[in-house]
């Protein structure tokens, strides 16, 4: 399985990579690690024109404390994430979702940028910057605009980047709301989550239960009216839309949302 | 494009089409085959060799994405010597192979592993492994293989 | 110390290690300079009938050397006739493979019956061409409806081969009257699945070739050079001395690369076709529909018996789901009759078999071949028996195991089980397991309604291996004026270890060093006669050859030590600790194995022996499972797994070990994550490693082996079969496991794999129906 013909073209700087895209249009494509886009490729499931390598550049790799924030360079790989110093005192919900993506090799390639743009509804990290409220910083040939992650993901593989904008760096406010956990439900180690939930303080956050990463609204406003992990848990798939597969009903995807949220709370609980 | 990469210590410089995977630029023009192709899906992990000496499914890898860096296959893990690597001699004496088609990849994984934690337990050396596939040995002499390399590299 | 039995670390490992293998994809022979890329196109609908294919887009991209359709085989022999007196359909004497009505294509002529069946083939200068040049192969299929139910198919509304009048492509065995079953206090019968499996060996299916002057050279991943040489011959209508096979390394086969199938053949055809050198690498999307799949049985048991624990009758009706092509006609479930009811003595035993045809990828022999089949049959039905009356399972099978003065034992399935311990492996597996704490460990958790359920499960099973041990196999010794030695071999390895071990017989009969023993096989120009491997037959028939062979030039060997030690042979010593010859007692006459190789003249010491006087031998044991459930999610991890594998004497532990380990790994994956799933139209939902869930060392634990030899008989080396017993016997254990895990909730039976999805479903619905009783 190899991809079909296309033209490699290495950025030097972001400007250049948004020059790059920009110039080439509709059928260019940014390559950050090359984890979700090549294996698409190879099976010819996507045909761009144009790669323009992102992967490499310093000024997208980073986790740098901000001092109110943590800034987060898109081009960061998950195996960095999982490894940070930084992150397992401040962020372990980032760092720890990030050590369950994939396995070694992926991560060692993955990066956080890509996942968030790729937007796929069963990735871990998505769901994971929706917990953390984190605000995404796009740059495009008209200069850079921060998008709220709320407000990032918009569909089955769409995100609010414009085509040709750049995710360049993930912010996320400092301290985060205390108490954290990560749940991901997979049939082995290296499968992608059935239904999984990233938790930082009373925001929940779904992996796998819609078109896109949701917030459990109903179980955040039962833990603000003071409700009990398990009461909470009870509304986990009210209003979410899970998709049928090979690994799950409707039905079953519910009900695992429900009993992750509980544990999750309850670990959140324990760790906070 | 003209791609240039260190491979096992040596500079390997070829004109190749852009689209043209890591492990074919190993194995076809680099001429080192040790590196296997068992999927199509970036599940299996026989590809898996080392660049800028972390584990990577170099199926999943444009040669373009490697120039300029540097990669380790199974035939650069030895010394100069031929003096054998720690895992590669763990291998044979834990029976970590039968028909040694994921061997490659698993040893470079294992390696990877080793030096980002080099006192693995039990169960850090199975997830460690989690994207190696093996159909022969059911993992059991190949997790005793990598707890064996680490504890005679004075891991623990 | 003989080294007979002893731990010897392998002889293949350190290129393996340093420079990887050579597998066909690796061959930088030659002869296959420049070799073309064969790429296929494939059908990628189940059941269609073919309009048209245009290839002129194709031919015209570049790169391309041919695109070869089913209008280009004009340079075949026709195949055979359907045998005289062809049975007719539903005939228990249908030959294997089927011919006639049945017959299976090259290419497809104008019908393709499964997603995969090859359509053309597209021959480039390198594999990237291959895969654009295909893009643009077009073929037009008119759809028909897509049989892929067993009861759709034994219905026969569509039929796959039309000229056969029905799918059913073998009946064996009678209808049940049920008077089997008189007498009995309790009798429980259910429907159960032994799903599809794919045998996804690492390196899947690659064949390349070369025609030159006349002869024809095949490489190809098979486990049997010499059968496949004959199937090319035949194929082809050419001489098998014209044909050269080789097998080089091969990435593993579990039963899936016996001989040359018809993509290995086409790809022969090509290299003689167009004259160019061809090389095809499937790719594991291509692997995962195109090379066999295994199992693939629905089953109905019945069992029936006494309160107080003892079997009486037992019946297994299969229907084998044998995918679009009869290619093992019914082999496959005369095997699962053959071992249906296991290790246990009962009177009554019944079976019956129906192999139909679906829109599917054709099933053939994996890793057990239709002993897994009847295994996790009988051992279900054990439980369930053990169920209905209140009884421990592990009770229930010490009162039924046979008992070792009944060896040989005639069973019901019709076989004569040579030797056995069976309660013996049962005893020992408890006592290493604990299994009275383990049950005190369940009960606890039941007591306090943890979510993680402790499932204890057990199977003892008795397999047949060599099952075609009449066929034999073939070996050469010859012993060199330099001192070393080399061995031909008819078997053939693809990861089992067969130069080790050959070379560690040929140092325990000759003392001859194993490091200067060369083993060579699968090259039928230097071994024109073998059978190969499969059916766990390599040690106790070819390692048998080898010790013959060896015996054999010994004794020659003595003879000419005595001309050249003027000594009289009776009076010759072979000292195996040195590697010398001399005279009894006296060392300094001693002449090493290079001054008596140098004295045997010009033809040297060699032997030859085909070892065919061999039996069937039936290898046994007990595994017990434990599995942790948990209940709110319905996932199950195996904790623990531990067993007692009985293959006669053990030549090299290490190895033994190996093939229990990979045994038992295959077969726990089969009772928790994998399944060949397809779509009511015939679509493969699990195509690619995503979806087709591998076990990996995540999920799984360090097992538990322990030791137990009882010799076979039948073979001077004491041994049977272990290449398949670990799957034979960990499939049940776990799938037990994971029942008894949830069966304090009323559920009896779960079919495999347990998936977390199956497992929660059916505890959801136990649960549902409890509070319905308490309900009411
Ligand atoms: C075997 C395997 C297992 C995996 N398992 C998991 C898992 O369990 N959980 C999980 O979450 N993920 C998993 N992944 C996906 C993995 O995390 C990917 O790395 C990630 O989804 C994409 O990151 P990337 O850097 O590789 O992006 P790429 O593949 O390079 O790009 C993906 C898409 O995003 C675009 N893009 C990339 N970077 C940017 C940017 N900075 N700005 C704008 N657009 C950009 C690209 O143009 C492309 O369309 C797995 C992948 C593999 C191969
Ligand atoms: S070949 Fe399977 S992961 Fe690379
Ligand atoms: S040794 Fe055969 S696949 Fe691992």
């Amino acid at each position: 399985m190899i991809p079909a013909p296309f033209t490699y073209k290495r950025a030097s700087s972001v400007d250049e990579a948004v020059d790059l895209v920009a110039r080439d249009g509709e059928d260019a494509k940014f390559l950050a690690g090359g984890h979700s886009l090549l294996p698409l490729m190879k099976l010819r499931l996507a045909v761009p024109q144009t790669l323009v390598d992102i992967g490499r550049l310093g000024e997208l790799s980073y986790i740098r404390d901000e001092g109110d924030h943590i800034a987060v360079g898109a081009a960061t790989t998950h195996g960095e994430l999982a490894s940070s110093g930084l992150l397992g005192r401040d962020l372990p919900l980032l760092a720890h979702a990030a050590g369950q993506v994939g396995d070694p090799q992926v991560r060692h390639c993955g990066t956080i940028g890509g996942s968030l743009a790729h937007a796929d509804p069963a990735a871990d990290l998505p769901a994971v910057v929706l917990a953390l409220d984190a605000t995404l910083v796009a740059r495009g040939p008209a200069g850079s605009r921060e998008i709220a992650a709320a407000d990032f993901f918009r569909g089955l593989f769409e995100t609010a980047l414009e085509p040709g904008e750049l995710l360049t760096e993930i912010r996320i406010g400092k301290p985060a709301a205390p108490g954290w956990a990560f749940q991901k439900f997979t049939k082995r180690a290296i499968d992608w989550a059935i239904v999984g939930v990233a938790v930082q303080g009373g925001r929940v956050a779904l992996v796998n239960m819609d078109q896109t990463p949701v917030r459990a609204v109903a179980v955040e406003s039962a833990l603000a009216d003071g409700a009990a992990p398990a009461e909470a848990a009870a509304h986990a798939a009210a209003g979410t839309s899970p998709s049928e597969d090979l690994n799950a009903t409707r039905a079953y995807r519910e009900h695992l949302a429900r009993v992750l949220v509980r544990r999750a709370l309850e670990a959140a609980q324990a760790a906070g | 494009m003209n791609v240039t990469v260190t491979v096992n210590g040596s500079q390997v410089e070829a004109e190749v089409p852009d689209r043209t995977l890591l492990v074919h630029f190993l194995r076809d023009v680099a001429g080192l085959t040790a590196t296997n192709i068992g999927c199509d899906t970036s599940s299996c992990g026989a590809c898996t060799v080392l660049l800028d000496g972390r584990s990577v499914k170099s199926c999943t890898m444009l040669a373009a994405q490697a120039d300029g860096r540097s990669v380790v296959t199974l035939e650069g893990l030895a010394d100069g010597d031929g003096e054998l690597h720690a895992v590669q001699r763990a291998f044979r004496a834990e029976h970590g192979l039968q028909c040694g088609f994921c061997t490659p990849g698993m040893v470079m994984a294992a390696v990877s592993l080793l030096s980002e934690n080099p006192d693995p337990s039990e169960a850090e050396v199975r997830t460690a492994l989690e994207g190696n596939l093996c159909r022969c040995t059911g993992y059991h002499n190949i997790v005793r293989a990598v707890l064996a390399a680490a504890g005679e590299r004075g891991g623990r | 110390m003989s080294i007979l039995g002893t731990r010897v670390v392998r002889t293949e490992d350190p290129l393996l290690l340093t420079v990887g293998g050579t597998y066909v994809d690796d061959l930088r022979v030659p002869e296959l300079a420049g070799a073309a890329r064969v790429t296929f196109v494939r059908s990628p609908v189940a059941h269609a009938l073919i309009t048209g294919i245009d290839v002129a887009a194709a031919r015209e991209a570049p790169g391309v050397v041919a695109v070869l359709t089913v209008a280009d085989i004009d340079d075949l022999p026709p195949p055979p006739p359907a045998p005289e007196g062809e049975p007719p359909p539903g005939s228990e004497a249908a030959p294997l493979p089927m011919g006639g009505p049945w017959a299976e294509p090259l290419l497809a002529v104008d019908r393709v019956r499964f997603v995969g069946e090859p359509v053309a083939m597209v021959l480039t200068d390198d594999t990237y061409a291959g895969e654009d040049a295909a893009e643009l192969v077009s073929v037009d299929y008119e759809p028909l409806p897509a049989v892929v139910d067993l009861d759709a198919a034994v219905g026969g509304e569509t039929l796959l081969f039309p000229a056969a009048g029905t799918n059913v492509a073998v009946t064996a065995g009678g209808p049940a009257d049920g008077s089997a079953f008189d007498g009995c206090d309790v009798v429980v019968e259910r429907t159960i699945v032994n799903q599809r499996l794919a045998p996804v060996s690492m390196e899947g299916r690659a064949t390349a070739a070369s025609w030159a002057d006349g002869k024809l050279t095949v490489w190809v991943s098979t486990q049997n050079a010499q059968i496949s040489r004959f199937i090319f011959a035949g194929a082809f209508g050419l001489d098998p001395a014209a044909i050269r096979v080789v097998a080089p390394d091969v990435g593993g086969a579990f039963g899936a690369k016996i001989g040359a199938d018809r993509d290995a053949i086409l790809v022969a055809w090509a290299a003689k076709h167009t004259g160019r050198a061809v090389r095809w690498v499937e790719t594991r999307s291509e692997n995962l529909v195109g090379m066999t799949h295994g199992r693939a049985q629905r089953q109905h048991i019945k069992i029936g018996g006494t309160r107080d624990g003892r079997i009486l009758a037992y019946r297994n009706e299969v229907i084998q789901d044998t995918g679009a092509y009869p290619r093992m006609s019914g082999f496959l479930p005369f095997l699962t009759g053959l071992m249906a009811s296991g290790p246990y003595d009962i009177g009554h035993v019944e079976t019956a078999n129906r192999v139909v045809v679906t829109n599917t990828t054709p099933i053939s022999a994996y890793r057990g071949a239709g002993r897994p089949e009847a295994t996790a049959a009988v051992e279900r039905a054990v439980d369930l028996f053990a169920a209905e009356i209140g009884m421990d399972p592990a009770e229930v099978r010490r009162i039924n195991l046979v008992p070792p003065d009944k060896f040989p034992y005639s069973s019901g399935g019709g076989a004569v089980y040579d030797s056995g311990e069976y309660v013996k492996a049962l005893d020992q597996v408890l006592t290493a397991a604990g299994y009275e704490e383990l049950r005190a460990e369940q009960a606890r958790r039941r007591e306090r309604g943890d979510p993680l359920q402790l499932g204890i499960g057990l199977a003892s099973y008795v397999e047949i291996t060599a099952a075609d041990a009449a066929g034999g196999e073939t070996a050469k010794v010859m012993v060199h004026d330099d001192g070393t030695a080399t061995v031909y071999t008819g078997s053939s390895a693809h990861g089992q270890g067969h130069h080790t071990a050959w070379a560690m017989l040929v140092q325990g009969e000759l003392g001859i060093p194993m490091e200067r023993v060369t083993v060579l096989h699968g090259d039928t120009d230097l071994v024109p006669l073998g059978t190969g491997t499969y059916a766990s037959r390599s040690l106790q028939l070819g390692g048998t050859a080898v010790h013959l062979a060896a015996v054999d030039v010994k004794e020659q060997a003595r003879a000419v030590a005595a001309d050249l030690l003027e000594a009289s042979a009776p009076d010759l010593e072979l000292d195996t600790e040195r590697g010398v010859w001399q005279v009894r007692g006296d060392p300094a006459s001693s002449r090493t194995w290079a001054e008596v190789a140098a004295h045997a003249g010009p033809d040297g010491l060699a032997a030859d022996a085909n070892f065919t006087d061999g039996q069937p031998t039936f290898p046994f044991g007990t595994h017990l499972a434990v599995v942790e459930l948990d209940t709110e999610t319905g996932k199950v991890a195996l904790i623990r797994h531990v067993t007692v594998d009985d293959a006669g004497t053990v030549l090299n532990p290490l190895l033994a070990e190996g093939q229990r380990h990979g045994g038992i790994a295959q077969g726990a994956a089969q009772a928790l994550l994998e399944e060949m799933v397809y779509d009511a139209d015939g679509n493969p939902v699990t195509g690619t490693l995503v979806d087709y869930a591998i076990v990996t060392a995540a999920e799984l634990p360090s097992f538990e082996l322990l030791s137990s030899e009882t010799p076979a008989t039948s073979n001077p080396l004491g041994a049977k079969g272990i290449g398949e017993a670990g799957t034979i016997g960990a499939t049940p254990a776990v799938q037990n496991a994971v029942v008894d895990a949830v069966s304090h909730l009323g559920i009896r039976h779960l079919d495999m794999p347990a998936t977390p999805a199956r497992v929660w479903a059916a505890i959801n619905e136990a649960t549902a129906r409890t509070a319905t009783r308490e309900g009411q």
